[in-house]
Formats: structure tokens, C-alpha cells, sequence
């Protein structure tokens, strides 16, 4: 079970990556908790500074623009 | 539906090679239809039954003309822009600007806002994570400043339409205003204004290292900002050039020229006053500077109807409400609407 957090404030890009990242954990297999963190305070505290932003068990994988889909496979299967 | 592209590097080059190829094509198709565009809008407007000696001729002769040929130069500058910002982000433009002394800190800053990707969603991340990781206040503004007011789609445009002394003239004093003005508020040591969640946040400074984009990774970028912004910006070009039209085809150039006008001094805070409640952006406005200066106004009142239109805007407001108290958004305005000012009545006075 990955523990995934999608942060962003609710943009249309910030839904887009989570639905990427609820289909490419979907396409592999693998089980994903997906959680939506909107809290701008939250946000700041994983110290990016542009949405929407991926943090995969506590890492941050990703900030800013949507992910590409190799990286996406890359980072679940990891 | 299960794909799975194949990464094997024979692959990649091949893929690469067909991105470039298709790019190479786009622009070539692109150069024939913008020189094909005169001829083309003339014919479309010899259909109507109007007469092109008249005003409505006049007015639609320009809105036919000038709505593709700034679709079409927006699609290209958003292109290369949209590669060439792939080359830059948020983080590192922050870790750039981390612990930087003012002064230097504004002028890296401001520029750095040109090409540092930035939609208005990620305002409040972005000002948070600045300040949070040690960038100054005022250096931070300078940035949020430059990079929604000195971007390519203004720039672009302006070359196109308005000439490049105009697009250089701009992107000088817009840098100019973006950096005297977070050093002014820099200067003030206003921190305390914030609001106070904002100096609570503790954040660490995220290490992590995505895989480098491919050239293809990078095409796709600029293939995304063109579907992105000009997607987002198109009803503001026709609604821009549908004023500009009416501008050509009915205002009066002495009524203009009275009105904005060099000898009319309080033409410019008449122009930066109304520019601040409007809310365009820079393709929107443009195709009405155009015509504003082909009627005889005054370029330095244009310059600042133009700039307090774009960099002072409600809805950023809004955004930025959230991180920064009333008084300190106040003194956002005052200071921004005053460089703003300085620029109009300079080039008024030069530029006679």
C-alpha cells in the first residue's frame, strides 16, 4: 500500500494529476491510498513552491505542471 | 487499454526525430499561412456587402485581418516560450533567489519572472514557498510582479502589432517597475503584515530530482502551454480586437488625442486609475494599444493604461489576500500604480 498525496488547491491540474495517478496506479496494480492536500499552509510545509505537487510514503516526487507518464510509472513501481 | 510506449533508446531517437520533424513542418506550414494572411482577410471581407471606404468596412477589414494574425503569432510565442520555461521552474528559481541580498536579489528576481513557469492558481504556493525558504519579502514581490506583467504573450504581441522599440521600451521599464518597486516594499520591512499562518510555515526545502525532460518531453510542454493559454486567452484576443476595430473604424483621432493625448498631463493617473479594476490580459489589451497609438495617443499613457491593466489585477487580488494582510496589498497597489506613474509621465515627457 503506497500512501500518496496530491497538493494543490483544487486547480483543474491539480485534478488531472490525481486522476493520472489513480489510473497509472490503477494500469499497474498496485494499491494506492490517494489523499488531496488543499490546505495552503499544508502545502508550503512539504517546501515546494508550485502546485500541483506529488508526494509519494513522505517524499516529494514532483512540483509544478502535470506529470509525465513515464516519470508517474517510475515513481509508483518504485 | 494498456500501452506501454517503448523506452528503449533506438526508440526514443526515433520518437524525438518525429517530434522535431512535426515541429519543423508546423512552423514551415505556419510561415506560408501568415504571409497568405492579407490577401486572405481582404477576400473575406470583399464577401460582405459592406464598402471598405466606409467605417464598418474599415472596422472589419481590421477585426478579419488581425484576429488570425494574433492567434496565429500567440500559438508560435506561446510555443517556444512554453520550451523554453521547461528549462526553468519554481524550485530553482527560489533556490536562486534564497538568501540573496536585495538589490541584486530584485534585479535576478524580475528577470527570473520572465521565464520561470507561473499560473496565477500557484500564486499563493509560490509566495509561501519563497518567503518560507528565506527568500526577502521584497525580492519575492519583485518576482510576482515581473511575472505576470513582462511575459511573452505581452511581448510577442507587441512586436507584432506595435513594433519592437514599443516591445523593448516595455520589457525595460516592466522590469524596471517590478524591481524598484519589491525594493521599495522591501525597504518598508513589512513582514509583519503578512498574514500569520505565513511566517508560521516551517517548511524544509524539498530535494528531489525528476528525470530530465527529453526534447520530446519539452515539445510536448509547449504543445500543452499552447492548448493551455491559448485556449484560456482566445475570447479576450477577439473581445480585445473587436474594441480595437471599433476604435479604428469610429473614434475620432482628435477626440483621442485630446483625451490621451501628451498635453493632456492628467491623462496618465485617468489611465493607470481605470486600468486597475479592468482585467485583461495581454493579448486582450494590446490589439487596443495598437489602436490607441494609430489614433495619435500618447505612448507613455498607453504604456501605463497597459501595464495597470495587466500587473494590477482584482482577481490576483483575491489570490493573494490569502498570504497578505489588507494594508500590505494597499501598499502593493500604491507602490506598483506609482512606478507605473513614473513610466507614463517619463515617456510622455521624452518621447515628444
Amino acid at each position: 500500500m503506497k500512501d500518496i498525496k496530491v497538493l494543490g488547491p483544487g486547480c483543474v491540474r491539480c485534478r488531472k494529476t490525481e486522476e493520472m495517478v489513480r489510473e497509472e496506479a490503477a494500469r499497474l496494480g498496485i494499491d494506492v491510498r490517494i489523499e488531496k492536500v488543499t490546505d495552503y499552509a499544508a502545502i508550503a510545509s512539504f517546501g515546494i513552491a508550485s502546485t500541483p505537487g506529488i508526494v509519494i510514503d513522505g517524499k516529494v516526487v514532483h512540483a509544478g505542471g502535470l506529470p509525465s507518464q513515464d516519470n508517474l510509472r517510475a515513481w509508483l513501481a518504485d | 487499454m494498456m500501452v506501454h510506449p517503448d523506452t528503449s533508446p533506438q526508440a526514443r531517437k526515433a520518437s524525438t526525430l518525429a517530434w522535431l520533424l512535426g515541429v519543423v513542418v508546423f512552423v514551415a506550414v505556419w510561415f506560408v499561412a501568415y504571409s497568405e494572411l492579407p490577401a486572405l482577410s481582404e477576400w473575406l471581407v470583399s464577401l460582405l456587402p459592406v464598402d471598405p471606404a466606409t467605417h464598418a468596412g474599415a472596422a472589419l477589414a481590421f477585426f478579419f485581418y488581425d484576429t488570425p494574425k494574433v492567434l496565429m503569432l500567440l500559438t508560435l510565442v506561446v510555443f517556444a516560450m512554453g520550451i523554453v520555461r521547461s528549462f526553468f521552474s519554481p524550485e530553482k528559481t527560489r533556490a536562486l533567489l534564497a538568501g540573496r541580498a536585495e538589490g541584486i536579489g530584485n534585479v535576478v528576481a524580475a528577470i527570473l519572472g520572465v521565464f520561470t513557469p507561473f499560473c496565477s492558481c500557484s500564486a499563493v504556493p509560490l509566495f509561501v514557498g519563497f518567503v518560507s525558504a528565506g527568500v526577502p519579502l521584497g525580492v519575492t514581490f519583485s518576482f510576482l510582479i515581473a511575472a505576470p506583467m513582462v511575459n511573452e504573450v505581452a511581448l510577442g504581441l507587441l512586436l507584432a502589432l506595435v513594433g519592437w522599440k514599443v516591445a523593448v521600451t516595455y520589457l525595460f521599464f516592466g522590469l524596471a517597475v517590478a524591481i524598484v518597486s519589491g525594493w521599495v516594499i522591501g525597504r518598508l520591512h513589512l513582514e509583519h503584515w503578512l498574514e500569520a499562518w505565513v511566517l508560521d510555515v516551517r517548511s524544509s526545502v524539498a530535494a528531489f530530482d525528476e528525470d530530465a525532460p527529453t526534447l520530446a518531453d519539452r515539445i510536448r510542454v509547449g504543445i500543452d502551454a499552447v492548448k493551455d493559454i491559448v485556449g484560456k486567452v482566445w475570447v479576450w484576443i477577439i473581445a480585445g480586437i473587436a474594441a480595437g476595430a471599433f476604435i479604428h473604424g469610429y473614434v475620432p483621432a482628435d477626440l483621442l488625442a485630446a483625451i490621451m493625448g501628451r498635453d493632456a498631463w492628467w491623462s496618465v493617473p485617468a489611465a493607470v486609475a481605470l486600468g486597475v479594476p479592468m482585467y485583461s490580459n495581454a493579448a486582450g489589451i494590446i490589439p487596443v494599444v495598437e489602436a490607441l497609438l494609430g489614433k495619435g495617443a500618447a505612448l507613455g499613457t498607453v504604456l501605463a493604461f497597459m501595464m495597470s491593466v495587466i500587473a494590477l489585477s482584482l482577481p490576483e487580488m483575491i489570490i493573494l489576500r490569502k498570504v497578505l494582510s489588507l494594508k500590505l496589498i494597499a501598499v502593493f497597489v500604491a507602490v506598483v500604480a506609482s512606478g507605473i506613474l513614473a513610466v507614463g509621465f517619463l515617456f510622455n515627457l521624452v518621447f515628444r
